[in-house]
């Protein structure tokens, strides 16, 4: 985004305070835009206008080239499932955020029978991994073609397009990807790749189809040709593929790559080279060794192109030991550092708890509060949660901190009602919360009970520990 | 499903690429974090346990973040004040979905009706954006050979650079990021798959320094003096630096010493052991804003050592212990290591990266209370649950897979992220762990060059 400032998108706007942004005034609105909440288009009085009047629809376009992304945007796929990749701003998330997270695409070949498909593509779209209130899934996968046969291609692309997920389709032989196209263009697949050697069909094919393409070139220079020369013929949805070089000075050469096409982007307003990049950890499974050396790299490879500046993978392994870290990194990464991970405090019912049920303390830290909320859940325990508002701050952290303290646990169990609701009077602190059972008994005149470490120990801790015996 | 691996065909392969420390290295077997006391009231162990959770980072409660809402805070207070928004403080967290589903845009009408397709490409150069910085991080030597006093046989150099972690093409860089493994002087609470790489030296410190750096390639090691803590055995420290001594004998590369993290009794632990290991150059571990720093900061300064500043993840605090040590103790330039703070992936690995980005950033642009290396407790990884758990016990989750294998490269993904942040130094702890972060250090530094010609045979491979 080449403005920095509200004020200089308020100059383009209205300035009526309308209100039909949804927005009290346009400065607020402005503010939207500069956090890339809202687009130019989302004013209503502007986009009237412009259809009006020639003056004003320069003015707008003039305010969309001014806001729009650095990097441009590319969706791969139609509908729910489609997947937005680039669009970033920043070159460092405390910049701003970054936005579109790197979306992994897992690999299945031609020459695999149906049967090995299935089983592959049910993988993608079945996994799971339970993180901060939500699960975190696979965006899509990917197509290779080894058979180097049309019809052979044609025919696994169209099974795997039956799993609804975005797909990049694979080969590099413009007769095999025309195939797969003709069977699901309409899908909207990223396809791979256009070569200094086939980029003519490649651009045809992009061109017919309407579908977004990767650019495939170690030499930085055929690259950002090939870039211009697409984009001048006509397509805009391009992809990088700066070719990712598994080990060695290989891999030395791949980073300094990949930054400096990102960093010319940005801070060198290379605006032919500003499209997003594809990684492929895949390549790792060109190095010697057994499948947990490939996997391990591959997991290596992906972690230091989710930091710098990745937007598409393309990955072999679907072990979980590979997949979850790369999954948990991405998410991490591309947390948009402007917004406190808080939950609301207060008193959660969970599992429909009765008078008898415990009742537990955790704090507002969401990463905190829904690892203990998803573990009581999950394991079928009825109870009562009090969520103390340690700022966003993780247990041990609060009680050091002074945000976690008897007498703010007091005024929670008050506002919370909770008295009136139990008739008990246990209330099982977390285990790192420990140096405070004196304290917090003395102020709420409660039994405490010093829970376990890990809120995953719970169940276990409660079969031994619930209902109390009664105290000494 | 998945066979029994073992990492011994991984290291294998490392050693191609030049590792050599690591042959016969197993991962197998049971993995468990004993951090659980059977009756679960026991407040003053617990207690104890947690007391030593802060300073040994085994045991790593869901993220150590101080920072985190300030950075939001500070960014959301200078907009609203600028512009009279409301600021959405206490509102519930915005979570950013785990997967993307924007929509389709419109199909456009495509701008070229008939498909012209140039005979030939649009030549075009790509002129790489330079990035100069005017600040350079200080240079810090751990340990002392005899010339300079000590009886260390090898000392490492970290800090120098003059451009973003790995961008050696902005410039060069002349010190790699060093491994430095942790050890104790007691049996600390380890997670099975790291105690059993260190099983048979677990009682003897001096032995354990032996293996870190014999079997597993550690450039320092770090000797932890947990035992001194009031909760644990209380050893005093005129006894407890005994241990330093027979550390200093077993091994010939440069220490790091480091107390229990208890507040009152360190600076006393860490005197006396600078005061027998003077000369050497070891790192003291750690100066705090909540201890006696000026005790232990004229400790270091006294006997020539090295200091450890160590805040938790809050760049500002940050810059003022600097500034206390370097100005009010008197600390030199070169003899200051800042620990911002590492918390595990998954668990706050965000903030602990944007912090450390952040102060390696200002440091570069010439901000003189930031320019030092920068240190990371990356055994916290093992804090994760991912790391160490037997699967998920979260419903609707996809199993999680063999867990000896989720451990290492929890802290390797944990260790490589900041060091692309601008990590200079390394605690770890697992031997496998160790040996990939310095393979793909040592590769992005270019020291490893072995590289493969077929990087096209992806695209048609059938595995």
């Amino acid at each position: 985004m080449k403005v920095k400032s509200p004020l200089e998108v308020y100059k383009f706007l209205p300035q009526t305070n309308c209100g039909e942004c949804g927005y009290d005034t346009c400065m607020s609105f402005a503010a939207q835009i500069i956090d890339r909440n809202v687009k130019p288009t989302d004013c209503p009085p502007l986009v009237e206008n412009a259809k009006k009047d020639k003056k004003f629809e320069k003015k707008l376009k003039e305010l969309i080239a001014l806001t729009s992304p650095e990097i441009a945007e590319v969706i791969i796929g139609v509908g729910d499932n489609a997947v937005k990749i680039g669009g970033e701003d920043v070159l460092h998330r405390h910049e701003l955020t970054y936005f579109n997270p790197t979306a992994f695409f897992f690999d299945v070949w031609d020459t695999m029978d149906e049967a090995q498909i299935d089983e592959r593509c049910s993988r993608v779209v079945e996994y799971r991994k339970f993180y901060v209130g939500d699960f975190i899934t696979l965006e899509g996968i990917a197509v290779r073609c080894t058979s180097n046969d049309p019809e052979k291609f044609r025919k696994a692309v169209k099974k795997v397009a039956e799993y609804g997920k975005p797909m990049i389709l694979v080969a590099l032989n413009p007769e095999c990807m025309r195939a797969a196209l003709e069977e699901v263009a309409d899908q909207r697949p990223l396809i791979y790749a256009a070569t200094k050697d086939n980029w003519r069909e490649f651009l045809e094919l992009a061109l017919e189809f309407k579908v977004p393409v990767t650019l495939r070139s170690k030499d930085l220079n055929t690259l950002k040709s090939m870039a211009k020369t697409f984009k001048e013929s006509g397509v805009s949805d391009i992809v990088l593929d700066p070719v990712t070089e598994p080990v060695g000075e290989g891999l030395k050469a791949t980073f300094e790559r990949v930054v400096q096409l990102r960093r010319t982007a940005i801070l060198g307003e290379d605006k032919d080279v500003a499209y997003p990049i594809m990684i492929t950890p895949i390549a790792a499974w060109l190095i010697d060794g057994d499948e947990v050396t490939k996997g391990y790299w591959e997991t290596v490879i992906a972690a230091t192109f989710i930091v710098k500046y990745a937007d598409v993978m393309i990955f072999r392994n679907l072990e979980q030991y590979t997949v979850m870290p790369s999954v948990i990194l991405r998410y991490n990464i591309y947390t948009d550092p402007r917004t406190p991970v808080q939950v609301e405090p207060g008193l959660r019912e969970i599992n429909n708890p009765g008078p008898d049920d415990p009742v537990f303390i955790t704090t507002n830290f969401a990463l905190t509060y829904y690892t203990v909320e998803s573990d009581l859940t999950s394991n079928n325990i009825k109870g009562w949660l009090l969520v103390l508002d340690t700022e966003g701050l993780g247990v041990e952290v609060s009680v050091a901190g002074g945000q976690f303290t008897a007498a703010k646990v007091k005024d929670l169990i008050k506002e919370t009602g909770v008295e009136e609701k139990v008739n008990h009077r246990y209330l099982i602190i977390p285990g790192l919360a420990a140096r405070l059972q004196g304290a917090i008994e003395d102020e709420t005149g409660w039994t405490v009970l010093v829970g376990p470490m890990d809120s995953g120990r719970i169940k276990g801790w409660l079969e031994k520990q619930w209902p109390p015996k009664s105290k000494e | 499903m998945a066979k029994k691996f073992t990492l011994e065909e991984f290291f294998e392969t490392l050693k191609k690429y030049n590792v050599e420390e690591l042959e016969g290295v197993r991962i197998e077997g049971d993995l468990e974090i004993e951090v659980e006391p059977g009756s679960g009231v026991d407040a003053n162990l617990i207690q104890a346990l947690a007391a030593l959770a802060g300073y040994t980072q085994l045991i790593q409660e869901f993220g150590n973040f101080i920072y985190h809402t300030n950075m939001a805070l500070t960014y959301l207070q200078r907009l609203s004040a600028a512009l009279g928004i409301q600021m959405p403080l206490g509102a519930p967290a915005i979570q950013q979905p785990a997967a993307v589903q924007p929509a389709v845009p419109e199909a456009k009408p495509l701008e070229v009706p008939k498909f012209k397709i140039p005979e030939k490409l649009i030549e075009a150069k790509f002129e790489p954006y330079k990035a100069e910085y005017p600040g350079v991080i200080e240079e810090v030597t751990l340990g002392a050979t005899k010339a300079d006093g000590g009886t260390r046989e090898t000392t490492v150099t970290i800090g120098g650079e003059r451009s973003l972690a790995f961008y050696l093409f902005d410039a060069e860089n002349p010190n790699m990021p060093v491994v430095a493994i942790d050890i104790f002087d007691r049996r600390p609470m380890l997670a099975k798959a790291v105690r059993e790489h260190y099983e048979d030296v677990l009682d003897d410190p001096a032995e354990w320094a032996r293996k870190a750096v014999k079997d597993f390639g550690a450039d320092l090691v770090t000797l932890h003096l947990i035992s001194t803590d009031p909760l644990l055995e209380d050893t005093p420290a005129s006894e407890a630096v005994k241990v330093v001594e027979e550390v200093l004998q077993a091994v010939k590369v440069p220490l790091i010493i480091g107390g229990s993290g208890n507040k009152e009794k360190d600076p006393e632990v860490l005197e006396k052991a600078a005061e027998v290991a003077e000369g050497e150059r070891v790192m003291l571990a750690s100066a705090t804003l909540d201890m006696d720093w000026e005790r232990i900061g004229n400790a270091a300064k006294k006997y020539g050592h090295v200091i450890l500043s160590w805040t938790q993840m809050d760049i500002n605090n940050q810059k003022t212990l600097n500034r206390y040590l370097l100005k009010r103790v008197g600390i030199d330039r070169n003899s200051l290591v800042m620990d911002p703070t590492t918390a595990a992936l998954g668990y706050g690995l965000d903030y602990a990266f944007t912090n450390m980005e952040r102060i390696r950033i200002s440091g570069l642009r010439g901000d003189q209370d930031l320019n030092f290396p920068i240190s990371s407790g990356t055994t916290n990884a093992w804090g994760a649950r991912e790391a160490w758990m037997i699967d998920s016990p979260i419903e609707g989750d996809t199993p999680w897979g063999p867990r000896e294998l989720r451990g290492p490269i929890w802290e390797i993904v944990t260790g490589m992220t900041l060091a692309l942040a601008g990590v200079d130094l390394f605690m770890m702890m697992h031997p496998g762990a160790v040996a990939v972060l310095k393979e793909w250090m040592g590769m992005l530094y270019g020291t490893i060059k072995d590289s493969i010609d077929n990087v096209d045979d992806w695209i048609t491979m059938e595995v």
